[in-house]
């Protein structure tokens, strides 16, 4: 590299994904091991930490898939709690950050602040929170609201939600607890933890009884992709879990939301870019090719692609060859989904368009139904030696297609101990990633400052 | 000597920051500065694990810990604040191996949902060591923290309107209960199948819909977390009267009960008895413990000392709805032998004040009862189940379609 380049490398954030119910785990393989004992939830954290990894990330969906009206079987289903089971590995790790996706639309802003202050506070500091939404009556049957909420206010009630815990983390400054033992003084202000909310989604006012976390509020992630989810994101989330981890689609994502800081008076350094990523590693770039294609048709079975196509065709399509070609009929834009509980299925927003995009896809190709299925979705993104991947990497954060990777291992729970032994030492021999943790909370890790210092900023500026 | 040996009794400690007394953050042993980090608490449960105890529960509430039964208050002089009692749970149970952990979940605002997969999830993380103390919210300011619904102010508790808020509240618990226990059995133990050759990971035919439908909310199942490890973690809740005493008969394996003396203990077992075959549940196990607040000292005078210097800081003598007993191990061992000569299965024991009383549990009483042959040497069982004699129960969508 040039030396007369001014600007210092970007350093690389690396996380872990816990292995989840979407088809690229792989679940039969004969080292996958168990979705839900807290021993392979131990093992994946304590990789991570021995990694130097920022965070471990956690996803959430609050009822079972169902496709056709049946509970969908072909993946992985079932899962813990996710503040239960960041609460417990908070017990076997010690810098790791713990993020957990917590719906805003089936809680309550007064539980949910509770809860991550108190996982702050258990964790010494290292809680993070990923704020999605839902509307759909599918998940409402779950809880006593039922479908409640209109699709097009999710977002009105995911910002509120969180404008209404910010309020409750901030109504402890933080120096409230005197606990004088001689004098009798606990509470240094009779009015600590006081709070009004008035708002359109929340009428609440009263006494928040956590008193200030070390980290101040939870790290805020935000996942949504639709332009108001990337608004939301600009505005008030600190990173952001993204799905595009190719390099121009990545970049292309990059620069929008950055670009979208300004206006709410924030820099680009604070909102982090960390796309998913899925990867394959071998001794050499041919021998990862080859174990890349074997793991997607362990990925995709014949059954799979039927019921992948079927998001698309919202039909029934169990009656295809999946080694045939593609159906003849076009999708049924009619009337309600195949698909339930499944965020994936509005990314297909003309699904005429895409089937007529597909067959094209599969006629000039040759391609079977699985073979599309594949080749559409499950191609990894980092492919490779450890060299190969260790210098992608490297290469896609210091281009800005990311500020690092949220890694998705489609092995249970040892999918990431090679990436850990191989990859990263690559990336700290660099000088790009980390070679022991710098500071105790997530914020340290992340380089995003306590929400403290970043309202004295405003305050000056 | 009689030729049987005497039965063993249980014993939990209910945690509840510095300890029950609310000047017991300002003895000296006290930690009050460390109440919101996991270490302490982490230090109180294996105190009480190396004293062989059942379970500790842990005290919680959806609003800040107040002087009145029902208000808050805005006094500066004693503890305010506390965590998420689920998560402190979860939080000390991979630093733990025996010990049963029981946090309190307030039923009034929360989802069975929610609540349910929790629970679960402490199961697995602790390995099959999880129970629940459910506890309804009857205070306004609680409800206002929600904004969902009021709760009507209970002014006068033997008025009808505010027997019909109460009632109105425990068939909620009720239900809140039975749908946390029905997701809890709405995957079979044998679900999970993994079948290579059809590509299929769970039987569907396994997995059930609970399709409750109550007044106060219905849900549809089944629950995102596969049935822990115990089958049904232990449900448990304080109860004071006969329709707290309802509650713990339909749904509850552990009753909390507050009788001042053994006639009244044996008074309360029949009654909650009583309401057990009224609700068709005579023959299963239902333990009712005693709930007693300890001051325990070598010498019976240290404690009643110990007492009355608390009450004079507090600036009030101490009020409690459980029996306040100071005295030595000796003289609450044969406390305890009488009460469970009533009926009594095991009893709570709520330290006035955590770092003195609950070591005074763990390193005196402990031994006292185990010369006594009514206690245990060594830990028994892997679950809290097991523990409390309670057998894994079998799953009642399997039976039903077996």
């Amino acid at each position: 590299m040039s030396t007369t380049m001014s600007k210092p490398p970007k350093r690389i954030h690396l996380a872990a994904h816990f292995p989840g119910v979407n088809n690229t785990t792989v679940w039969s393989d004969p080292r996958a091991g168990s979705h839900i004992e807290f021993s392979s939830f131990a093992h994946f954290a304590r990789t991570a930490e021995r990694a130097k990894f920022d965070f471990l990330f956690l996803a959430e969906g609050l009822r079972l898939r169902e496709q056709g009206g049946k509970i969908y079987d072909l993946d992985v289903v079932g899962r813990p709690d996710t503040f239960t089971v960041l609460a417990a590995l908070a017990a076997v790790t010690e810098h790791l950050g713990l993020t957990g996706t917590i719906n805003s639309t089936f809680n309550e802003p007064y539980e949910v602040a509770r809860q991550f202050a108190s996982l702050d506070h258990l964790s010494g500091g290292r809680a993070a929170w990923n704020v999605v939404t839902s509307w759909d009556a599918f998940t409402g049957e779950n809880f006593r609201r039922g479908g409640f909420l209109p699709q097009e206010e999710r977002y009105s009630r995911a910002k509120e939600f969180l404008a209404t815990a910010n309020d409750l983390f901030d109504s402890w400054q933080g120096d409230e607890i005197l606990a004088d033992q001689g004098t009798g003084t606990f509470l240094r202000d009779a009015k600590a933890g006081a709070f009004v909310h008035t708002g359109r989604h929340f009428d609440i006012h009263g006494r928040f009884n956590v008193p200030r976390s070390p980290q101040g509020r939870p790290v805020i992630f935000q996942a949504g992709d639709s332009d108001e989810g990337r608004e939301f994101a600009a505005s008030s989330a600190d990173a952001i879990f993204s799905r595009y981890a190719t390099l121009k689609e990545g970049q292309a994502f990059y620069t929008d939301v950055k670009n979208r800081l300004a206006k709410y008076g924030r820099r680009p350094d604070q909102l982090l870019i960390l796309p998913a990523a899925t990867f394959t590693l071998a001794d050499t770039d041919a021998e990862a090719e080859e174990l890349a294609k074997v793991v997607r048709r362990q990925q995709v079975s014949g059954a799979t692609a039927l019921r992948h196509l079927e998001f698309v065709w919202n039909r029934d399509l169990s009656s295809y060859d999946p080694d045939g070609p593609l159906p003849d009929i076009d999708p049924d834009v009619s009337g309600s989904h195949i698909s339930e509980g499944r965020a994936q299925v509005r990314m297909y927003r003309d699904p005429l368009a895409t089937a007529r995009e597909w067959r094209e896809l599969a006629t000039a190709n040759n391609w079977s139904i699985r073979d599309l299925v594949i080749e559409t979705g499950n191609r990894q993104n980092f492919i490779g030696s450890a060299e190969t991947i260790a210098r992608t990497i490297n290469e896609f954060v210091q281009a800005d297609a990311s500020d690092g990777f949220i890694l998705v291992p489609h092995i249970t729970p040892g999918g990431l101990d090679e990436f850990a032994d191989k990859v990263v030492p690559l990336l700290q021999e660099q000088g790009v990633f980390r070679t022991e943790y710098e500071g105790p909370t997530l914020r340290h890790h992340l380089g995003l400052a306590h929400p403290d210092e970043v309202r004295d900023e405003r305050v000056a500026s | 000597m009689s030729s049987t040996s005497p039965s063993p009794l249980h014993l939990a400690v209910a945690l509840d920051g510095t300890g029950w007394h609310p000047a017991s953050w300002r003895e000296p042993v006290s930690r009050p500065r460390d109440l919101f980090t996991a270490a302490y608490w982490a230090d109180l449960v294996a105190e009480a694990e190396r004293g062989l105890l059942d379970f500790v529960t842990i005290e919680d509430g959806l609003g800040p810990q107040s002087s009145h039964f029902l208000d808050p208050d805005e006094r500066t002089d004693q503890v305010r604040g506390r965590l998420d009692a689920v998560l402190i749970a979860a939080r000390v149970a991979p630093l733990t191996r025996h010990i049963g952990l029981v946090p309190t979940a307030v039923v009034t605002h929360t989802e069975p949902f929610h609540i349910s997969k929790a629970i679960a999830t402490l199961d697995y993380v602790s390995t099959g060591r999880a129970g629940l103390r459910v506890q309804i919210s009857a205070r306004p300011n609680e409800a206002a923290h929600f904004g969902r619904r009021t709760i009507p102010r209970i002014e006068a508790y033997d008025s009808p309107a505010a027997r019909e808020a109460v009632t109105d509240l425990f068939d909620e618990a009720a239900d809140h209960v039975e749908v946390v226990r029905r997701l809890w059995d709405s995957w079979e133990d044998d679900a999970e199948i993994r079948d290579v050759a059809t590509g299929r990971f769970i039987d569907r035919d396994k997995l059930h819909y609970i399709d409750f439908e109550g007044g106060h909310f219905s849900v549809k199942g089944p629950s995102i977390t596969p049935r822990p490890p115990q089958g049904q973690p232990i449900v448990s809740a304080l109860a004071h009267d006969t329709i707290p005493y309802r509650l713990v008969a339909r749904a509850a394996d552990i009753a909390y009960v507050t009788p001042h003396d053994a006639e009244e203990a044996g008074a309360i077992v029949a009654r909650i008895r009583a309401e057990q075959k009224a609700a068709g549940r005579a023959t299963e196990p239902l333990h009712v413990f005693g709930d007693l607040l300890v001051f325990l000292d070598d010498a019976p005078a240290a404690a009643t000392a110990r007492r009355e210097r608390l009450d004079a800081l507090a600036g009030q003598p101490y009020q409690s709805d459980a029996l306040i007993f100071t005295g030595s191990a000796g003289q609450l061992a044969d406390l305890l032998q009488e009460f469970q000569g009533a009926g009594l299965t095991g009893f709570r024991l709520r330290p006035a004040v955590a770092g003195h009383d609950l070591p005074a549990v763990t390193r005196d009483l402990v031994p006292e009862l185990q010369r006594r042959g009514v206690f245990r040497h060594a830990y028994e069982a892997e679950t809290l189940r097991g523990l409390l004699g309670l057998a894994r129960p079998a799953n009642r969508y399997a039976a039903a379609t077996a």
